[in-house]
């Protein structure tokens, strides 16, 4: 007690202490521990060895830029999917859910009971070429009557929309949970149509919620590589994949090191231009 | 051992010892100055506990107690107890959780591991100087290893290595979906077959079946029959022919019947068919795999307490044991004896005791090729293009 007294400019800092700790020695520093393995050169054989080797970084966009394409799309087709699915949903949930809210939105929380592994592996029963869903696709013809769904980038995208669908939805869910409703009803006294409204109130101030959600799904969904493992073909395989298998097949650390650099600079190029696009004050409403 | 062998330290070790990056020479240095390993390996006193990791469901089980027998027999017949675990779920992952530690010199605080050979992983490790040498005096039963496992390329005196279990790697179909598929160019050609066939993901399942289709020998790879392999492989996945490169989660859309065929393992058929009877599995008429799991002991492991637990496995009867729970191969001779007086239908079933002539059709993948990074490089980049 005395001593918080007498030093109360070191309060904040302490309170920070844990957080901070957490983050340097589990963030921070592995990082480093990463950033130092990027720059090595040799082999798995001979040991490796630290020579600021930046042909890793150039090796690693050179060799696998379509990997890292592939993935930077797939990660922002599921976010919009994720997003524009949410969107309505949380809505509802939010304005018209009533006294059901707590349970709905156990609803959308209740398939992560189930580890990761196993929900994806149930959509590859979901897709599966002789399930309900190809059926019923080949017979409106949208798929022709050999066609599937597994083993194709549909198949990769849909299930990383409905992995980090919670991610999305929970984010937006409480942006609009907090809309004072008496704004929108204003809106509207003052003669403005229901989608104005929206458009004028309703949607600026869920900002912050979609900003994080995308912000939540976009990144993980980007290094993601269980769903293109499991409902892809060889050909739809992402980055994450190549960094699993130069990490553990070919135990080539200092390549797979280097990969998951230029992934994470280029996640935070995207999401820099987006904060820029959206304004970074939406960001904390 | 406790210092990181850097590749100065390497050449001044090889250069020391009279060999210029030979191989006996990178052993050497591999091996390391460690005088704590040979203070296991001598000690012919058993350690109270024997820490032993293996793979899921992969020893006997008492279906009430949920114990195992035959790990209770041995705590009765030796005073020891196990200490058993299965975290093992994959070479790959194994391996880069103990790697980190052992490259380090520290014990990994397991006697026992068990590692496939048909990954790159136990060649690496006894070149890597990881593992220990079985105390053989101490493995009377070795003279019970099934003379088709005892000279691996790449432990050809199993100086290191001894057979937990092993597997055949083949072609299985649905008999209701495809006319039997029996060979591999049946499997990469057939137009019948487009996008409704997978392979495995590992390089040392797959390129068996292929090399043995080309007419090359599996367990000695050049160049040329590997260039030959891999274009089998890249015009099967460039037409579309082959739908994906799996793991064991080939399983579920071979018996839902998306897949009509596929590179498989014996002993995941074995349990399949029991869901699914139209599944029928076959070593290709060129030849297929096999691979086998085997008991290795890392650096500071105890030696003596290891191989005590090893000959007691060797034991025909234990060994049976284990086999009518496990259904892979059993590396025992004897056992299939032992078997047939306690469960004759699990001592027939030729994926169990396959016969002489399917050993001798199934090859193991040449070790250097497993090691080989351009080879290594080429399979990654083929199967996640």
């Amino acid at each position: 007690m005395g001593f918080l007294h007498r030093h109360q400019n070191l309060t904040p800092y302490l309170l920070l202490a844990p957080g901070l700790l957490y983050l340097g020695l589990f963030f921070v520093v592995p990082l480093g521990f990463l950033a130092y393995q990027s720059l090595e050169s040799g082999s798995f054989d001979v040991g490796y060895a630290f020579t600021w080797a930046w042909g890793n970084y150039w090796d690693a966009i050179q060799n696998y830029r379509g990997h890292f394409i592939r993935s930077l799309e797939y990660a922002a087709i599921a976010t919009l999917l994720a997003l524009l699915f949410s969107y309505p949903l949380a809505y509802w949930i939010a304005f018209r859910g009533g006294r059901w809210k707590n349970l709905l939105l156990l609803f959308i929380v209740a398939p992560f009971f189930v580890t990761y592994l196993i929900r994806t592996l149930a959509w590859e029963t979901i897709l599966a070429d002789q399930g309900l869903v190809v059926r019923v696709l080949r017979d409106v013809g949208i798929l022709g009557h050999d066609g599937r769904l597994l083993a194709t980038s549909t198949a990769v995208v849909a299930g990383i929309t409905y992995n980090f669908f919670p991610f999305m939805a929970l984010p937006v869910y409480v942006s609009l949970e907090q809309i004072d409703e008496r704004l929108i009803e204003a809106a509207q006294d003052l003669y403005a149509s229901r989608w104005k409204a929206f458009i004028r109130v309703t949607l600026p101030l869920s900002l912050p919620g979609v900003v994080a959600g995308t912000l939540l799904t976009f990144i993980p969904a980007a290094g993601d590589f269980i769903n293109a493992q499991l409902l892809g073909s060889p050909k739809n395989h992402m980055i994450g994949n190549v960094i699993q298998s130069k990490f553990l097949e070919l135990t080539d650390y200092p390549a797979a090191a280097a990969m998951s650099f230029v992934l994470m600079a280029a996640i935070l190029l995207m999401v820099a231009v987006y904060a820029r696009a959206v304004g970074t004050e939406k960001l904390t409403g | 051992m406790t210092d990181v062998l850097t590749r100065r330290d390497l050449l001044r070790r090889a250069a020391a010892s009279g060999a210029f990056l030979t191989v006996p020479g990178v052993l050497a240095a591999c091996g390391g100055s460690s005088s704590k390993s040979s203070s296991s390996g001598s000690d012919h006193t058993l350690a109270k506990t024997l820490h032993f990791s293996n793979w899921p469901l992969y020893i006997d089980v008492d279906e009430k107690t949920k114990k195992h027998p035959t790990l209770d027999m041995f705590t009765k017949k030796t005073g020891v107890s196990v200490q058993y675990v299965e975290d093992i779920n994959d070479n790959a992952t194994f391996f880069g959780k103990i790697q980190g530690p052992l490259s380090r010199g520290q014990s990994i605080d397991r006697d026992i591991i068990v590692m496939t050979d048909n990954s790159r992983y136990p060649s690496l490790l006894i070149k890597k100087g990881w593992v220990e040498k079985l105390d053989k005096s101490a493995i009377p039963n070795f003279k019970n290893l099934e003379p088709a496992l005892q000279h691996p390329n790449w432990d050809s005196n199993r100086d290191y290595s001894l057979p937990w279990q092993s597997g055949l790697t083949g072609i299985a179909y649905n008999e209701k979906l495809t006319d039997p598929v029996l060979t591999v160019p049946d499997l990469l050609d057939n137009p019948k077959l487009k996008g409704k066939i997978t392979l495995l993901q590992g390089m040392g399942d797959t390129m068996p079946l292929i090399f043995a289709a080309n007419g090359d020998d599996p367990e000695k790879v050049t160049d040329a029959s590997w260039e030959r392999a891999i274009k089998v492989v890249k015009k099967a996945v460039d037409s579309g022919q082959i739908r994906q490169f799996t793991g064991n989660d080939y399983s579920g859309p071979l018996a839902k019947g998306d897949l009509s065929a596929c590179v498989a393992w014996s002993g995941d058929v074995v349990q399949l068919q029991a869901d699914n009877k139209h599944l029928k599995w076959n070593l290709p008429k060129e030849g297929g795999g096999i691979w086998t799991d085997n008991m290795l002991i890392p650096k500071g492991g105890n030696v003596y307490t290891a191989s005590v637990y090893m000959n007691f496995v060797y034991e025909p009867h234990i060994a049976a044991l284990i086999e009518d729970y496990v259904n892979y191969i059993c590396p025992v001779k004897g056992a299939k004896q032992e078997l047939e007086k306690i469960d004759p239908s699990v001592a027939n079933n030729t994926l169990i005791f396959p016969t002489n002539a399917m050993l001798d059709n199934a090859h193991n993948f040449d070790a250097a090729a497993l090691n080989n990074e351009k080879y290594i490089t080429e399979w990654q980049n083929l199967i996640s293009s």
